[in-house]
């Protein structure tokens, strides 16, 4: 948007890079990953915090990218569905996480998150911690199904399904 | 085989429409009317913005006729004199900057006097508030078979219940929106989220009144369809195309969440009145249903999905004695559209709470009354169609209610609730049946075409028009040809849907596609063996060679196996009369849900739910699995919380924080057991998947809180406040 002059200078880490990235004002956390890094990956699927479709990581934490004012990432660090190892992907392929797709860019980093921090299934159930992430399309159970797969594999357990 | 775009959307490379690159576009947006029905009288530019920079398209910039064409053609692609719902498209505005076209939206006041709209396609419409015809009806079709009449008056047992269902919103992740260009030849392009491009180059022939050389369509990676892409993309395209013409640059127009909730098309509500008549063993004499769906302002697709919801409202059973009678009403709200079920959902709602209503009132088993009535071999539809398919449908029944444990759990619920202060558990079947495919001779209509071409290094290419949108077309395209050449997945390539490229294999609609459409691929694979002079054993590395050696012998030339869809033999349907093979084949199913609902919310939770079906072959299990799990949790949700709340015709909640659907923590896992019994006419045997699973939750839930609370819910969705209502807790609807 060539047009708008106010623009500020942020910098901040995404994806284990240190960027410096002009903003506007108004922009949230997902304008600027999507327009001014064209990190498209993540998606808008409402804009008011209730579908988790733009959810990344900040500072190692979940959030809604389409609630955070993109100035409020300054010096901070993010990860988006981009940065994922495909090779660590291969249980929720076989589990039937993704079917549209749109959801699953949110769906992989909070899955994601989880399995950083697997001492939270401690507390939680599988289905709680993902209940931030709506899908439409799987009924959640490939993607519940994927998720305690990997973690089984990541605990080095032989995992269940194929 | 694992989903063949499933790593590119699990890494997040997968483009959608909204994340394409595009040089030197403009933001395109609707104006819209802010009255249910009125004439417009005047379309106000607010002094004190400058549309200067801005492009604007009113009806009067349409080449052609002002139509959106569907089945009729009574919907305009922009409304200029009259408006009949809230929200109807009356003027487009595009801008390179976004925010600058989201203001410029803002500063057009459209003025309407407005006239009597109807609100309640329940009620008889009085003379001001007719719109279409003299009555308001947008369609009227009866099934009758044998002597309802004379049935009802010697019966011992009648059972009557009236049924409704509330209309619901699609709640695709990924929103509509479309681009369009004009490319460096003058053809109109467009590109975007879709389920049937050929629906949609048909509305932009007839809008801009050319010929398929002058418009082209391709669908993008479509992020969820389940019916709200069928038609209104048709709406889109021709409103970024109309404003691309116009600018002479790119237009990309996509909608947020408000706007694609408020506008674009919704489940049909309805409502059904039951009556049936029964011996005292509960086997069903006669029944007689009429069948009211609310259709929205326009025609769109209401008549077909009348028909898919009359032809299903007898339920799989067998009655000698059937009248169906159905109407599509005008209401000026948006136009309901497809939505998963097309229909079905609605009446096989009533038809399965009527049947447990019935067995109350005979003081008859629920699962005793379905295994008495469930249609066998050699017994007929309500249209007269003779099942012979070899299911055993007593089985299926049989095998969900062994896989909930259906009897010792009513005994523990019964236990459980008299010890309980204030939870009650109840456990409900549901049996149904979906007709896989287009209505009738919907099939025969639409000649469905699907090309295969050998590629000069010996692979093979798929050329259809069928869409992926999530349920899985690709992967299951992919199987399909591999397994009729005998060629390894990689060596398949599936086309792009591209109106300039592929045939029109008919619209990804129906749970049609991998039946219908992949049977096309089988047969388009046996005509290219045929056109390299092979014979069936020239599959895998020896089709390869001929196909290389056919390419070396006509360089440049194309070669290409073609098959159009024939009708399967037997099949006779009578549209007049409505009677004979609705479908070539039903797929059979029998769910059972498990509930538990807190008297002091009443607040329903889904403890358990068992899916079994019978579906043909099942290609790929992951996928089917994953089908039949999504759409028992999108019905959940029509059952338990989805609630659309009307405003003068207006979606009040459009916003995902109203509209509530199921999240993880919500539903319990989804059991899914498939009986197969192949198809012969279905790609490896397959039957239609796609929307059966919507059919069967709403009712077999509403059961089990009818079971749990004793409350004779007979209207979904059973939010906490209906049933609270219901139960004559509170006084508040
Ligand atoms: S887009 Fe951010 S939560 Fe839905
Ligand atoms: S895969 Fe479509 S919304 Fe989740």
């Amino acid at each position: 948007m060539s047009n708008d002059t106010s623009r500020l200078s942020i910098e901040l880490t995404i994806n284990g890079e240190s960027r410096t990235v002009r903003i506007r004002p108004q922009d949230r956390l997902l304008d600027l990953l999507r327009e001014s890094l064209g990190l498209v990956g993540t998606k808008e699927g409402c804009g008011e915090g209730e579908c988790g479709a733009c959810t990344v990581l900040m500072d190692g934490l979940p959030v809604n990218s389409c609630l955070v004012p993109a100035f409020q990432a300054r010096g901070r660090t993010i990860e988006t569905v981009e940065s994922f190892d495909s090779e660590k992907l291969i249980h929720f392929l076989r589990s039937g996480m993704t079917q549209c797709g749109a959801c699953t860019p949110g769906v992989v980093v909070t899955a994601n998150w989880i399995r950083a921090n697997p001492e939270l299934a401690d507390s939680f159930s599988l289905r709680e911690l993902m209940a931030g992430n709506l899908c439409r399309c799987t009924g959640y159970d490939g993607i519940i199904d994927g998720l305690s797969d990997s973690m089984n594999e990541d605990r080095g357990g032989s995992c269940c399904k194929s | 085989m694992d989903r063949l775009e499933g790593m590119s959307k699990l890494t997040g490379e997968e483009r959608y429409t909204d994340d394409l690159e595009l040089e030197g576009f403009l933001w395109g947006m609707t104006v819209r009317s802010p009255s249910p029905r009125g004439t417009i009288r005047e379309i106000r530019f607010d002094d004190s913005f400058d549309f200067s920079s801005c492009v604007v398209v009113t009806a009067d910039d349409i080449p052609g006729p002002n139509e959106v064409r569907l089945i009729e053609v009574d919907q305009p692609v922009l409304a200029s004199k009259t408006v009949r719902h809230v929200h109807e498209p009356v003027l487009l505005i595009a801008h390179e900057s976004r925010d600058v076209v989201r203001r410029a939206v803002r500063a057009v006041e459209v003025v309407v006097d407005e006239q009597e709209p109807v609100l309640d396609y329940r009620k008889a419409p009085n003379p001001n508030q007719i719109q279409h015809s003299t009555d308001n009806i947008l369609k009227r079709l009866e099934i009758t078979k044998g002597d309802v009449d004379a049935v009802f008056r010697d019966a011992d047992h009648v059972v009557e219940g009236i049924y409704e269902t509330g209309a619901q919103e699609h709640l695709y992740l990924e929103t509509q929106g479309m681009i369009a260009w004009v490319d460096a030849d003058g053809v109109v392009t467009v590109k975007g989220s879709m389920q049937c491009p050929y629906y949609v180059l048909n509305s932009l022939k007839h809008t801009f009144a050319c010929d398929e050389s002058r418009v082209r369509v391709i669908q993008a990676p479509t992020g969820g369809g389940f019916g709200g892409k069928e038609d209104y993309p048709s709406m889109i395209a021709l409103h970024a195309a109309l404003l691309a013409v116009k600018a002479g640059r790119p237009v990309k127009m996509i909608y947020d969440r408000n706007e694609d909730m408020a506008s674009t098309t919704k489940r049909h509500p309805a409502h059904v009145s039951y009556r049936t008549a029964h011996d005292s063993d509960g086997r069903l004499l006669a029944q007689d249903i009429d069948v009211r769906l609310d259709g929205g302002a326009y025609v769109t697709l209401s008549p077909v999905v009348l028909s898919r919801a009359i032809i299903h409202a007898g339920g799989p059973y067998a009655c000698d004695h059937v009248r169906i009678r159905g109407v599509a009403m005008l209401s000026n709200s948006v136009p309901y559209g497809a939505f998963r079920g097309f229909g079905a959902p609605q009446t096989l709602f009533a038809t399965e709470r009527h049947m447990d209503r019935a067995a109350d009132q005979l003081g008859i088993d629920p699962v005793q009354i379905r295994m008495v009535n469930l249609i066998r071999d050699g017994q007929t539809t309500s249209t007269g169609q003779l099942i012979n398919d070899g299911t055993d449908r007593q089985k299926v029944l049989q095998q969900a209610l062994d896989h909930a444990d259906y009897q010792n759990k009513r005994k523990e619920n019964r236990a459980f609730n008299l010890t309980h202060p204030f939870r009650r558990r109840g456990i409900g079947v549901a049996m149904f049946y979906h007709g896989a495919g287009f209505t009738g001779s919907g099939e025969v209509y639409l000649e469905s075409k699907v090309r295969v071409a050998g590629l000069p290094d010996g692979r093979i290419e798929v050329l259809s028009a069928n869409t992926e949108m999530g349920q899985g077309a690709l992967t299951v395209f992919t199987q399909i040809a591999s397994a009729a050449v005998g060629y390894e997945p990689d060596d398949i390539v599936i086309a792009e849907p591209d109106t300039f490229r592929v045939p029109n294999s008919g619209p990804t609609v129906a749970s049609r596609t991998t039946m219908v459409v992949g049977k096309l691929i089988e047969r388009a694979c046996e005509d290219l063996v045929r056109a390299v002079g092979g014979d069936s054993d020239t599959r895998g590395q020896s089709l390869c060679n001929a196909i290389r050696a056919w390419h070396q012998a006509n360089p440049g030339a194309q070669l290409i196996g073609e098959a159009t869809y024939t009708k399967p033999p037997g099949i006779d349907w009578d549209e007049q009369t409505y009677k004979g093979d609705a479908y070539g084949t039903f797929a059979w199913a029998a769910y059972i849900a498990d509930v538990e609902v807190d008297l002091r919310t009443c607040q329903t939770t889904v403890r358990d739910f068992v899916a079994c079906q019978e579906v043909g072959r099942v290609i790929n299990p992951t996928l089917a699995t994953g089908q039949i799990q999504g759409g028992v949790v999108q019905a959940i949700g029509w059952a338990l919380s989805e609630e659309c709340i009307w405003d003068r015709g207006a979606m009040a909640n459009a916003q995902m924080t109203n509209y509530i659907i199921p999240t993880s923590g919500d539903v319990p896992p989804i059991r899914v057991i498939f009986d197969e019994n192949p198809y012969e006419y279905g790609a490896q045997g397959s039957k239609g998947i796609g929307e059966l699973p919507m059919d069967g939750p709403a009712p077999a839930i509403a059961n089990a809180i009818a079971a749990a609370t004793g409350s004779d819910v007979c209207r979904i969705p059973i939010t906490p406040e209906r049933l609270m209502a219901n139960m004559g807790l509170c006084d508040v609807e």
